[in-house]
């Protein structure tokens, strides 16, 4: 057997360095969340975990008066999120497979302009039109409701190119049998189209819950009651300025939490994940 | 691109259009029209009267030298942020794609923050670099470095740029890897036989066949770095101190909704527009000439 050279461990040093980098912040988050908002206030957090995480977890999953001010239940902005990233994502997924759907195998009047109308909204994140859709929002009587927080980021086209991609590859010999068959569009589509982009959904899906839960300009203006704060705006509401006077154990167990589902998502359906990502190169 | 076979039916093709095309107008033309419209008028404070003004408003934004120094700002933010996320990525991309022990636990352990909000980013890096209570602002306090970012204007920039670049690490990542398990293992082969060392087979075939990855990275994370990371800054430094870490798309929101400036904001987002669209239109040839290659 060879001799390890130290060449050969220099790709670990440097792999296990980055893994270091990207768990640090996660670690002292944790451990945070187990002391009691003094010592971490103090600047004094030790490396280890304190006594305090069942008291600080139930009290922000509770949303009981910290030692300084009244937060949002973390409950309820769970909740919040889970409906607001549920329905991005499957809200986004139903319409777009419709619609790619109807592009692809169908021939119609004005079928290249609708696609076009679809397409063009790939240019412009709700971020840069930020105002004037709040003020649609606002008209519609939206402010503070759960459709306002998703209906307008649900209008995207991503995930419409990438079916109707997908669908072009479908072969004709399949959709010539189906009609042979005397299968209709409806039939064919439930029958066979939805069978097959299987994958395709579940990899979008895990993509957009991912980018619904993680939103944060948009729900900052549509929601101003505490009820219908998400989570990750919720967190940054709770900092306030930044002092050392903050409840920062509730903080920090909220932020836990705030982490979970997201992460939970990624590192389960990993292999899904990835292949979406890189197949839609979005 | 049309399939040959199609179904024959005048109805439905609309019907299966109609709820994507509905939330399309909604919330998408009509806004992005709105903004236009703004962009040219003048409103009164109230709201009820305006008058059209032609680029008037574009000329403010234009000539304010403190939308000049926001620019400055977006500049550097987003070309370092860019930088250093690639950089790192592609680094630890090309080790966790060489043969050793690990690499799919390495994998996983580096993909993950890809899950992260940036404003859960921005939090967890407050937790290390608050220089009242974070493990790191208090060291470089002890080692007698007048560390606070919150009042340091370099430092609030630093802060940003490096919680914003963590996060998008994750992202490249995942890339850069599908880029190089693309690469056939015959040609590094290959060009091990002939000699080549690791250094010299990166440069003179890892990186040319990455390079259409790497171009689609440069304009994703400009666009992250342009739009998404409002939540890191919003979170972090709230554009301060000062205007050290206004970005253009912080200063939209604030004009806009603090300010309540509409024709400035609505001029500014028509300048983002513009500038997603030439980002969005130069990814799209590129896509296209990816094609032929494949």
């Amino acid at each position: 057997m060879k001799p390890t050279r130290f060449i050969d461990l220099v790709p670990h040093i440097v792999l296990i360095v980055g893994v270091l980098v990207f768990a640090y912040p996660i670690y002292v988050t944790l451990i945070g969340s187990t002391w009691d908002s003094g010592t971490i206030g103090r600047g004094g957090l030790p490396l280890w975990p304190g006594g305090e995480g069942v008291d600080n977890y139930a009290q922000a999953w509770a949303g009981e008066a910290g030692a300084r001010a009244k937060y949002t239940p973390v409950r309820t902005m769970m909740l919040n999120s889970l409906i607001m990233a549920l329905a991005i994502a499957l809200g986004k997924i139903a319409i777009s497979i419709l619609s790619a759907y109807a592009v692809a195998f169908f021939r119609f009047p004005l079928r290249m302009a609708f696609f076009w109308l679809i397409f063009i909204t790939l240019m412009l994140p709700v971020e840069v039109r930020i105002i004037p859709t709040y003020k649609v929002v606002a008209d519609l009587g939206l402010i503070n409701t759960y459709a306002g927080l998703a209906v307008p980021l649900i209008a995207s086209a991503t995930a419409t190119l990438l079916f109707r991609q997908f669908f072009l590859t479908i072969p004709d010999e399949l959709l010539e049998a189906a009609k042979i068959d005397g299968a209709g569009p409806v039939r064919f589509f439930i029958d066979v189209v939805l069978p097959l982009s299987r994958t395709n959904i579940a990899a979008l899906f895990v993509i957009l819950f991912i980018y619904g839960w993680n939103q944060y300009l948009w729900p900052l203006l549509v929601t101003s009651s505490g009820d219908m704060e998400t989570i990750v705006t919720g967190i940054t509401k709770m900092i306030g300025t930044g002092e050392s006077a903050n409840d920062w154990n509730l903080i920090m167990a909220t932020t836990v939490l705030a982490m979970l589902p997201p992460v939970a998502v990624v590192v389960f359906m990993q292999r899904w994940f990835v292949k979406g990502l890189v197949d839609s190169e979005k | 691109m049309q399939r040959r076979v199609t179904f024959d039916n005048r109805l439905l093709p609309y019907l299966l259009l109609a709820p994507q095309v509905a939330v399309t107008l909604v919330f998408f033309i009509w806004p992005a029209a709105q903004a236009v419209w703004q962009s040219v008028h003048l409103q009164d404070a109230f709201g009820i009267r305006s008058e059209f003004v032609w680029f008037e408003n574009f000329e403010h934004v234009l000539t304010d030298p403190n939308y000049l120094d926001t620019l400055k700002v977006t500049v550097v933010f987003s070309v370092a942020v860019t930088v250093l996320s690639m950089g790192t990525a592609l680094l630890l991309a090309v080790l966790a794609d060489s043969k050793i022990k690990g690499a799919r636990a390495y994998k996983t352990l580096l993909i993950w923050p890809y899950a992260l909000a940036p404003a859960v980013a921005a939090v967890l890096w407050m937790f290390i670099f608050n220089p009242d209570i974070g493990s790191f602002g208090l060291a470089l306090k002890s080692l007698g470095y007048d560390w606070d970012y919150r009042l340091n204007g370099g430092q609030a920039l630093w802060m940003v740029i490096m919680a914003a670049s963590w996060k998008q690490v994750a992202y490249n990542f995942i890339f850069f890897l599908a880029g190089l398990q693309a690469i056939p293992r015959s040609v590094m082969e290959a060009a091990a036989i002939d000699g080549a060392g690791p250094v010299r087979r990166f440069w003179t075939i890892t990186f040319p066949l990455l390079s259409p990855t790497t171009f689609f990275l440069l304009v994703v994370d400009m666009v992250y770095a342009f739009f998404e990371t409002f939540g890191t800054i919003h979170a972090l430094t709230q554009g301060g101190p000062g205007k050290a870490t206004e970005t253009l798309i912080f200063r939209v929101y604030h004009d806009g909704v603090v300010n309540n400036d509409l024709g400035g904001s609505s001029a500014q987002s028509v300048i983002l527009m513009v500038i997603v669209i030439a980002l969005t239109a130069v990814q799209f040839r590129f896509i296209e000439r990816k094609v032929h290659y494949a």
